[in-house]
């Protein structure tokens, strides 16, 4: 057991490294693919390609700004990223982000108005766990629907999602209780204390997505190093075999889809506290659905959702710019969006068709030698 | 209160009721032909954005709202011919070409009208298909009315019910289609091509879709706006689940979300003291409570979402 100690530090780096590199690699080769067919389409349009794609990319890394933006962009998709990650590395097919991202963004938003005097560093979170709370709440209906009367998670959320979209309409217009005398259909502004300042200059960054990170280690931590959350994981990787081998699967249902739903509620109060300030109608664009797409890119591994949240924050946020200086519309970043994924979900990539190569090649050579000795015996 | 009941309750609600439930016919016989063979598609929405989009731009094109319709077919079905060759071909997880699919379709729209109209959000006014009136079934009582004043395109998903009903449930190949989404391997075993198999039911799946979406261009409206499914493709999946996979339960469920709809309008255009919001939700709540207290499990094909490797 000490061989490992004889491996010097520097290789093992290099080693990590190499691994690393391998796993960055059909992301990285995907997203180049799918600039290059966004530039066929750009092209196609009459667009200038060079100065689309250099204001895509400067739009979105250029300056302190526009990389604030584009990690401000990321922070709702991270947090409902992570929410589809649990529900579906626990066998839940977790579409209803969005509608728990919707009654999270209002309970923080209706918390964030009460006390006044709190600091900010109790206030904060108790904003984003009143989200949290709410979201869970949101997700225990289809939870519980699901194992008493064996209702498919699916469609319960699917309609969950429209009520949520109503309910908070509702709270919000002209009868709604929450709305209280602002011109708009919204909610009044939270206190000042609860709104994240900016932390860095000339930017408008603040530590919401760094608050991200810290959850996602957290859900990693939860999913992996204990004993519900492997539960939770055996019961998504094979029900059965989980159930015979005496795990409560019911309970692990339940406990995974609103640790869903809390993830996407905190992501709701998140982007009260960090861009909004206030909860109005037609509060999320799809971040549920979005969120998605982010956490089956990332692999359903936190590590990888939090680059591909950043990923699609920064394409959306690169769009405007885009569409500003080179005329092409910013839409185009849906269509890249979709290609990368296809690229990724497709395996095509060089590691894999490298592998399929050296399979296939294995395969004729053994069936070559096979038939060699088939004759041979005749 | 009674009078309200009578208020609520005339044919115009049923003729209302049948056009909200087309498009959503469409996609859950669509959702239908793809899971019954065990692939997983989520895709729906856009493929019904698809179908809206091609079906409106062409109509704006030629004039004629028929060759729209068949040109949104055939986006959708382009949709469907990717989805089929990511999942079947290169056995990406299904789930998620359904969602890129989605959001492709999206995004797809607003490029091209930018691109041809300058206006990303919508198409202009295009040609659509008019209500008809069918001669002789006009004339039976209670229900005739509904055939007095009839979308051309609800004719067709009516038929296409009947249609899928028969291929599914009384000819070799819909068979097939059902032991494919069951028991892959016990088909090919028997002689049978799976994957051309799949391959046919998800294009038709796409080109449903396509129809569906149509229907919401160039009959219920008559242009095509950016994101003018609005989720129905979604209820089209919760109908197919609710319909357990047949035809006839596809219909029928689809009708319950059309009269739920439909409900809606009428209580609003009558002005009932409820909040709007709260109308709206009528359709969801409705079906939540019905799948909870009447249809309870749903049992999903056996193969699932999970591709197949012959070996």
């Amino acid at each position: 057991m000490n061989s490992k100690q004889h491996i010097p530090l520097s290789l093992k780096i290099r080693s990590s490294l190499i691994a690393l590199a391998k796993k960055m690699l059909d992301p990285v080769v995907a997203i180049f693919l799918a600039l290059l067919v966004g530039s066929v389409i750009i092209t196609f349009t009459g667009d200038d390609v060079v100065l689309a794609i250099s204001s895509l990319v400067l739009g979105a890394f250029g300056n302190l700004r526009s990389l604030g933006q584009s990690f401000l962009a990321a922070t709702p998709i991270l947090f409902t990223g992570l929410a589809f990650a649990v529900a579906y590395r626990s066998g839940i097919f977790n579409i209803g982000a969005e509608g728990q991202f919707l009654v999270g963004a209002i309970a923080g938003a209706y918390v964030g108005t009460l006390f006044s005097h709190l600091p900010a560093f109790i206030y904060i979170p108790i904003v984003l766990a009143s989200g949290g709370i709410v979201g869970a709440l949101w997700a225990f209906l289809p939870a519980i629907l699901k194992i008493k009367l064996g209702v498919h998670e699916v469609i319960n959320v699917i309609m969950l999602n429209k009520i949520a979209l109503y309910l908070t309409n509702w709270l919000v217009s002209v009868d709604g209780p929450f709305r209280q005398g602002s011109v708009q259909p919204a909610t009044p502004f939270v206190c000042e204390v609860v709104r994240l300042q900016p932390i860095l200059p000339k930017s408008p960054m603040n530590v919401g997505y760094f608050i991200g990170i810290v959850v996602a280690y957290l859900m990693y931590l939860i999913m992996w190093k204990t004993s519900s959350g492997y539960q939770m994981r055996a019961v998504g990787y094979n029900m059965h075999a989980a159930k015979f081998s005496g795990i409560n699967a019911e309970s692990s249902i339940v406990k995974a889809f609103m640790i869903s739903g809390a993830l996407a509620g905190i992501g709701g109060a998140m982007e009260i506290c960090s861009v909004f300030g206030r909860f109005y109608a037609g509060f999320s664009p799809g971040y549920g659905f979005e969120g998605i797409a982010v956490s089956l890119l990332g692999n359903n591994h936190p590590a990888g959702i939090i680059i591909s949240s950043l990923l699609f924050g920064a394409l959306k946020t690169g769009a405007m710019r885009m569409q500003i200086l080179a005329g092409t519309n910013v839409n185009l970043v849906k269509v890249l969006q979709a290609l990368i994924i296809f690229f990724v979900a497709g395996k095509w990539s060089i590691t894999e068709l490298y592998a399929r190569y050296k399979e296939k090649k294995r395969l004729s050579d053994r069936g070559s030698v096979a038939n060699s000795q088939k004759g041979e015996n005749q | 209160m009674i009078e309200m009941f009578f208020q609520i309750l005339t044919a115009d609600l049923l003729i209302a009721t049948l056009g909200m439930a087309t498009p959503l016919i469409f996609g859950s016989i669509s959702g239908m032909f793809s899971e019954l063979t065990g692939v997983i598609n989520l895709g729906i929405e856009g493929m019904m954005l698809m179908g809206a989009f091609g079906a409106g731009i062409v109509s704006l094109a030629t004039g004629n709202p028929w060759l729209g319709v068949l040109f949104g077919m055939f986006l959708g079905g382009c949709m469907g011919v990717i989805h089929s060759v990511m999942c079947i071909k290169f056995r990406a997880n299904q789930s998620v070409v359904g969602v890129g699919i989605n959001i492709m379709a999206a995004g797809i729209p607003a490029v091209m009208l930018q691109y041809y109209w300058g206006n990303p959000g919508r198409t202009p006014q295009v040609a659509s298909i008019k209500n008809i009136s069918i001669p002789l079934l006009e004339k039976i009582p209670l229900v005739g009315r509904i055939f007095a004043d009839i979308n051309p395109l609800t004719i067709l998903a009516l038929v296409l019910v009947l249609c899928a009903h028969w291929l599914v449930y009384h000819t070799p190949f819909g068979l097939r289609m059902r032991a494919v989404g069951h028991h892959p391997k016990a088909v090919d075993t028997a002689g049978i091509n799976v994957f051309a198999i799949r391959y046919i039911s998800v294009i038709t799946s796409g080109v449903l879709a396509g129809l569906g979406g149509a229907y919401l261009s160039v009959a219920q409206l008559s242009m095509f706006v950016n994101d003018m499914t609005a989720g129905r493709g979604f209820i089209a999946l919760a109908a197919m689940i609710f319909g357990k996979r047949t035809p006839l339960g596809c219909f029928g469920a689809a009708l319950l979300f059309g009269f739920s709809d439909a409900l809606q309008m009428t209580l609003q255009a009558i002005g009932v003291p409820i909040a709007s919001d709260f109308l709206l939700m009528v359709p969801y709540v409705l079906t939540m409570v019905a799948l909870a207290g009447f249809v309870g499990k749903t049992v999903d094909p056996a193969a699932n979402g999970k591709p197949y490797v012959k070996s």
